[in-house]
């Protein structure tokens, strides 16, 4: 057994990681005030990369949407590894795999909804025919 | 004196261990048997474990929760009845302020974890302060640009458009007015007991629940500001 294992055995209470638990990701990578000088930094280029996105014409218009999407993904994903501190190690499987459901349901939610609502909008007769017909 | 190291890791007796526990049930199974990985391997998790665990699960139907508004607004955004849309009402260099101010209050309390895993009461007080307040202009601009819009006739009663939009936003603002109440609540407990263990996973608990409502921020201002006024 190595010394560091031992180490961070005798701490007690290591083998699984709460998120966000500091202690158990002060040592691994994107833990301790690095970590969080990181993830700022990165997260602060990705909101001015949004942010810049609508505000100027150098991406095509129909592109923007897509883009910004993109950069919110990736902003989230920036959030959960450096402040929340999920990562996909061993002893992070429950927190991922809460998470990954979770992810499941909102998406679930939110695209069965807009699916579901745009085809009903698409079937309903016009407020104005509707009140023709009824005359 | 290794022989003896090993016995003593292998058995979990002595030091570490607990007393009436020899196999280390209530501690992630001892230290000889390899890492518990969560997979039910070496026994029940430790409190810290278990608590910030179980608030994560409520931050996940949190956001669950967040997700429904969302639908709602995405659905609702085009229904203006006439009124003003995203494009006439949202200002962006205000929701650009709102957007920095919030990401550096979950820097700030992140800064404050570490310092609370250093056991620096000084600079973990310092922290939830910078925090709170970050927190705190973050919500006095909102609350601002609320008054703003209702002021101009653009209150959540002007059409669905609206109402989805001050349900969602307004919120996530609740969100942040109760982040701001546990933040002044964990300071004052720090000040009158400590570094307790309660006092420290309430904290890990404030701190998942900080940088969550910045997760939902993220994608407020992309959703519905940013797309919203887009030409």
């Amino acid at each position: 057994m190595s010394e560091g294992k031992l180490e961070r055995g005798e701490r007690g209470e290591r083998h699984d990681s709460a998120p966000g638990d500091e202690a158990a990701s002060g040592q691994e990578f994107g833990g301790g005030v690095t970590g969080y000088v990181v993830g700022l930094l990165l997260a602060l280029a990705l909101t001015a990369g949004s942010f810049y996105m609508v505000s100027t014409d150098l991406v095509w218009g129909p592109a923007i949407p897509a883009a910004l999407i993109v950069l919110a993904v990736a902003q989230m994903g920036i959030h959960l590894v450096f402040f929340l501190h999920i990562t996909t190690g061993p002893d992070n499987t429950n927190n991922v795999l809460a998470l990954a459901f979770g992810v499941l349901i909102v998406l679930l939610v939110v695209f069965g909804s807009m699916w579901i609502m745009d085809h009903l909008s698409h079937q309903l007769m016009p407020m104005g025919e509707m009140m023709k017909r009824m005359r | 004196m290794s022989g003896a190291a090993a016995q003593h890791r292998g058995g979990g007796q002595g030091g570490q261990g607990k007393g009436g526990d020899p196999y280390r049930l209530g501690h992630g199974g001892g230290h000889g048997h390899g890492e518990a990985t969560g997979r039910g391997d070496g026994g029940p998790a430790s409190k810290r474990i278990t608590t910030g665990y179980g608030f994560w699960i409520f931050l996940l139907s949190d956001i669950i929760m967040f997700s429904g508004f969302f639908a709602a607004y995405a659905v609702l955004r085009g229904e203006t009845a006439g009124g003003p849309g995203g494009a006439e009402l949202f200002e962006l260099p205000r929701v650009a302020i709102e957007t920095g101010l919030l990401l550096l209050s979950s820097f700030t309390c992140g800064l404050g974890a570490v310092a609370t895993e250093r056991r620096n009461l000084a600079w973990t007080q310092i922290w939830l302060l910078v925090t709170g307040l970050l927190g705190f202009i973050f919500l006095v601009l909102e609350v601002q640009e609320f008054a703003q819009m209702i002021g101009e006739g653009a209150g959540p009663a002007r059409s669905a458009f609206l109402s989805a939009f001050f349900a969602l936003v307004g919120c996530h603002g609740l969100h942040v007015g109760v982040g701001i109440l546990w933040c002044g609540t964990m300071m004052a407990q720090l000040w009158s007991r400590g570094f307790l263990p309660a006092i420290q996973r309430r904290l890990m608990c404030f701190n998942l629940f900080w940088h969550a409502l910045d997760i939902i921020w993220v994608a407020l201002f992309t959703i519905v500001y940013l797309m919203g006024a887009g030409r």
